[in-house]
Order: structure tokens, then sequence, then C-alpha cells
């Protein structure tokens, strides 16, 4: 869908050449969108900042976490679909677990920064009005049972719900990565049934101390193996359907419809006009099953960007959008710093100033760091790639920017 | 949040009550509430029985620790500010209060309550450990829903009351989920809310409280509760006006 092979030039090609070929084959919009996502993930993470006003998710169902876990399923099948046509099942599947071994490491890195801004804010903080809400710091209180859930994925702090996510994702993907080669309708249709099933039978992982997973995977899953399937030839498949103009016109009377929904949230005036009925069946939308109203948001949202912005644009390779490109690039530390940096301006607004001036600067200070540090990564992988000590690597693991 | 641009008929509505306020502290967000849904139970208490009984059921922040801490918690400077304001009604403010508990564990204990102390008026304040503990927010929602509705039964009039803004806390524990079940349950079921979260961020903006304050002291604590008292008593005041009105046109 957001990939579209016809134009990889195969006369732009030099056949001594297999890396230059698949760099022509990279399609740049995936980078750009995943690196957007990761900034309205940065943004909306900061609590009470005014510039997540600007995010998606004030503008309609879905929000930046469909985008980039359709992305991720888009590029690691991709990736992973490649190196299991060229090296095999056993190699592809070894370097799927590898990559989700990277990912937990990652979340646990994390985990400890939340650790110890907990353990800081329980320790210098005290307000009698706020007992009740200091039962956060019980966590500390039982570091055996709060480390040994956490490293289970079973404790995840607030906004730390995506890696898990994404590393459940990861050790269920091999087999479908195997079927999508196959047997593409089936392992879609296959999908779409345990999505189904969850909702039915209500399936979910369980959390600690109670409840259940914030990102349900037997929904979220469906976002994921679509992006592989439309990264396997699917999005061949339906390309004259997604460009029709019936379909675009139901993708923006749809983005329309929304955005009236979800600006009847800010403007209460506004809810008068939604029938009750209408109410009844919409509310509430859940984002922990990720709700139909929501893949259809995003759907929309995507045949209409494939189609105003299509991979040849001459914009991608513009400087402009360079740094973004690059954010989604090496999309898992950018992840894990934005993160870290939503932790850090939140408590920048508590321990300095919640003015509205500096909820934009450190808004625009994170992306600038997102940024930077994106583009130190790059420079390590090209000083890693000149060493001459290194290994050549399978052309396939450079293409998604070492990242899948 | 979704009412903070309330209409401008709300805003001139509540300056009566403003200026009435007793602390002009409080005022800055009483247009914040506002009485979408009669009382009817309230109503004929006040005005047939003259004798109004009210039952505050919530967790920790329906209280304030330490010496004195209940006479200074929301429940108490209610009873007395309604018993200013309604001189001729017998009114009495109970509480069933009790640190750390989910909605779930006070939903259960509704039956007893109803039966030992039959209240007109239930005041229901839970969140804040759902959001702690992790509760799958569907199950709050249906907790929620079967709470208001065994009230009901019972003969009690229902209002909601949500989370406090804790700026400290606010990455750290996850709440608009829960803060957003409550006003759908608010709307669904048309339970007058008294929507804590959405105020007292609004003092925080506007600088009427610090609530970044480090402090041991109850003094700021104890003027917040206050003010919610205030807003509560308004709340009640218009919801039980709200539903003469409605019955008017019926006689």
């Amino acid at each position: 869908m957001l990939y579209d092979p016809t134009i990889a030039n195969p006369n732009r090609e030099s056949p001594s050449s297999m890396a230059a070929a698949a760099t022509s084959q990279r399609d740049l919009r995936l980078d750009l969108f995943r690196g957007i996502a990761l900034w309205l993930i940065f943004l909306d993470h900061i609590p009470s900042n005014i510039v997540s006003w600007l995010t998606i998710r004030n503008f309609g169902f879905s929000d930046a976490a469909e985008i980039f876990i359709f992305i991720s399923g888009y590029t690691a099948a991709f990736v992973y679909g490649r190196a299991m046509q060229q090296r095999g099942v056993i190699v592809a599947s070894a370097r799927i677990l590898k990559r989700a071994w990277q990912i937990y490491v990652a979340h646990m890195f994390l985990f400890v920064i939340y650790m110890a801004e907990i353990a800081y804010v329980s320790s210098t903080f005290e307000n009698p009005l706020y007992h009740e809400e200091m039962g956060i710091f019980d966590f500390l209180k039982q570091p055996d049972v709060t480390l040994i859930q956490a490293l289970l994925l079973k404790f995840k702090p607030a906004n730390m719900d995506v890696l898990p996510l994404y590393i459940v994702l990861l050790l269920g993907f091999p087999p479908v990565v195997w079927l999508l080669l196959r047997q593409p309708t089936l392992a879609l249709a296959s999908s779409a049934l345990l999505y189904a099933l969850s909702w039915h039978f209500g399936w979910n992982l369980p959390a600690y101390p109670s409840g259940s997973w914030w990102f349900n995977p037997f929904a979220w899953q469906l976002l994921f193996v679509l992006g592989g399937w439309c990264a396997l030839g699917g999005a061949d498949r339906i390309g004259p359907f997604i460009r029709s103009p019936y379909v675009l016109a139901l993708a923006i009377a749809y983005l329309l419809f929304a955005l009236f929904i979800a600006m009847s949230w800010q403007f209460s005036a506004l809810a008068a006009y939604i029938p009750n009925w209408l109410s009844e069946i919409m509310y509430p939308i859940d984002k922990i099953n990720l709700d139909v109203l929501r893949i259809a948001h995003f759907l929309a949202l995507a045949a209409v960007t494939v189609r105003f912005v299509p991979a040849t644009w001459p914009g991608l390779e513009s400087r402009w959008l360079r740094p973004a490109i690059l954010c989604g690039q090496h999309s898992l530390e950018i992840f894990c710093v934005g993160i870290f940096l939503s932790f850090a301006g939140h408590f920048v607004f508590n321990e300095v100033s919640e003015a509205v001036y500096m909820q934009v600067l450190v808004s625009a200070l994170g992306i600038a760091l997102m940024c930077a540090i994106a583009a130190l990564m790059q420079w390590y992988k090209t000083i890693e790639g000149r060493s001459p000590g290194a290994r050549s690597k399978p052309p396939d693991a450079d293409l998604a920017g070492g990242e899948a | 949040m979704r009412r903070w641009i309330a209409t401008l008929v709300a805003i001139l509505a509540c300056a009566c009550a403003a200026i009435a306020a007793e602390n002009p502290d409080c005022a800055v967000a009483s247009h914040l509430v506002s009485a979408d849904y009669p009382l009817p139970r309230v109503a004929a208490a006040v005005h047939q029985a003259h004798q109004l009984d009210i039952l505050v059921v919530g967790a920790g922040s329906s209280t304030l620790m330490g010496p004195g801490g209940n006479d200074l918690a929301y429940p108490a400077r209610l009873q007395a500010i309604l018993a200013k304001r309604l001189p001729d009604v017998k009114v009495k403010v109970a509480t069933n209060v009790k640190p750390r508990r989910s909605a779930a564990e006070m939903e259960e204990a509704f039956e007893k309550i109803l039966m030992e102390e039959k209240p007109k008026l239930v005041i229901w304040q839970s969140g804040t450990v759902d959001a702690i503990t992790g509760v799958d927010p569907e199950e709050y929602k249906t907790t929620l829903d079967d709470g208001v509705e065994a009230l009901r039964d019972g003969g009690a009039d229902v209002v909601l009351m949500n989370m406090q803004y804790s700026p400290r806390t606010e990455s750290m524990i996850a709440i608009h989920a829960y803060v957003d079940m409550m006003r759908l349950v608010s709307q669904q079921r048309q339970v007058p809310l008294l929507d804590r979260f959405a105020i007292m961020k609004h003092w925080s903006e506007a600088g009427t409280f610090d609530l970044n304050a480090a402090t041991r002291k109850v003094e700021m604590a104890s003027r917040i509760h206050d003010c919610v008292a205030q807003l509560l008593a308004d709340l009640i005041r218009d919801g039980a006006k709200l539903s003469r009105e409605q019955a008017k046109p019926n006689q």
C-alpha cells in the first residue's frame, strides 16, 4: 500500500551491485511517516503538553501508534521476507528473534529510567493532598515482585506499552513471514480471524498488578500483519482499488466524519448534533483492542496519503524532510530516545516551569534532539560500514537502515 | 478536558454562583461545574421531607490524613456549607471512605450501605486506585455502570466524582483512560459528574493553587477540599433545581 514496486525501475540497477538495487527499492515514505509517528508519540507522551494538541489523535480516531505498528510490520516483512527467500527459514527466523531480544533490552533500559524517576519523585515530593496518588511508589517498596513482573513484561509503567507489543509481535512473526511468502491471502485471513476471535473471547495477555495489556497483541497483530502483507505483494494487488476515485471519496468522507466526532470531544456544543444511537454504537472507541473505527481511520488516512504523496515525490529527497526520514530509519533508538525525552520534558515542566513557551520549547528541543541522535546513529553506521575489519553484511540488512 | 471550553451560557449562569461563593478562589473553576442532569430524589428530600441524607463513598482522596483531617476534608465541609445554605433542611453527610479502594471494592459494598444508611444522594469518588493498579478500563466502566444502577435502584441519586489532577505523578499513572470512562458513564446514564480532574487542572493552569508544591502542611490541601465541597454544593443545588424545573410542566 505504501510501497509501490513499479517505482523500482530495473533500468537504474547496475547488475554488479545488488546493494544499489536494493537501495533504489527503498520507499522513503515509510521512513518519513515512521519518523513523523515517532515525533507524535514523543509529543503525546508528555502529559499536559499544549503542543500535543496538534497531533493526529485529536483530529480523528487513530493515532501515531497505528502508523508505527503498520510501518514496522511492513519493513519487518520486507527485510525478513527477503532474508527468508535468500538465506532460508532458519536464518531469517533467528534474525527476527535477535531483533525481538534487542527490543526487550531497550525496553528494560527504559524501565530503569522510569524507576529512577519515580524513586526520585518519591523521595522529594510530599503533599498530604496526594497521599492516594503516592500509592504508585508502593512498587518501589517491593522490588522483588516489581522487577520480576517487569522482566516478564507483565508490569508495564504508563506509556511503556508499545515496545512489549512489538516484542510479542516479532516473536510470533517467523511463521507469519513464511506463510505470507507462500499463501499471502491465507496469512491475512488468519490474522483477521485471530483479531475477531480475540474480540469474541476477550483474549489478552495478563498484566501486573491487575488488568491486561494496554495494546492487546491478539488485536494489534492485525495491523502488523497487514503491513507485512502489503510489503510482500499485497500493495500491488490492491493498488488499482486504492487508486479508484470512489475509494478516495469514501476515505475522505470517513476522515471528515472522524474529524467532526473528534471536534465534539473538545467543543461540547458539537456533541448535541451526534444522535444518541450513534454514540451508543461508537463509544467507547477501544484503543486496547484496536477498535474497527480506528483501523478504518488508519486505512483511510493511508489511502489518502498514498494518493497525494507518491513514492516518486521529489520532496522525499529534500533536506527539509531528511531529519524525519533519518528518525524513521533508526526507529528503535529514536523511539527510546522519545520516551526518555518525554519523561525528561515532564520533569522540566514540574521542576522549572509549565508556562506555554516552556512547553513549546521542550517539544521543539526534544524533536531536535531526536533528529540529532538519529544523525549520530547514521554516522556510526557509516564508520562501522567503512571500518576495514567489518564483515560485509547481506544487502538486505542495510535496506531498512538496519531496522525492521 | 472536554468541557474546558464551556459554553458562554454556562459561564454566565455560574457567574451568580461565583459571587455567592464563600471562597473566591473556588469560583475560578465554577464554569466547569454544570448540572446537566437532574437529581429528583434530592429535590424531594429538600423540598418535601426537609431532610437530606448524603453519603460519600470514596477512597483516599476523599479524606485528609493526620489529626483533624476528617473535619477539613470535603465531606465535612460539604455538610457545613449545605447546612448554611439550607437552614430549614436537616442535612447530614455521612462517609464511607477507606484509602486504597478500587471502584469494584466500593461497588460490592453498595448493597449493605444502602440498607444501613438509606441515603438520598450518594457521592461516589473513584478511579485513582484503579489507574495505579491498571484495572482494565472496560471493566472499570462496567463497575461504574453497575454501581450507578444499584444505587438508583436502591433509592438514591448519584453524583460521580473523578480523580484529582496530580502534575507530579501525571507521567506515572495512566489516568486519562479512566477519566474518559467516567465521563462516558456520566453521559450515557445521565449522572451529574463533579469533574475534579478538569477543575484542579484549571486551578493549576490559572495559578490558583500550586499543585506542584512539596509540603507536609495540610493548609493548601484543606483549601482545595473546601473548594471541592463548594463546587459539589453548587452542583447539588443546580441538579435539584433542574429536576424541579423539569417537573413543573407535568404538573
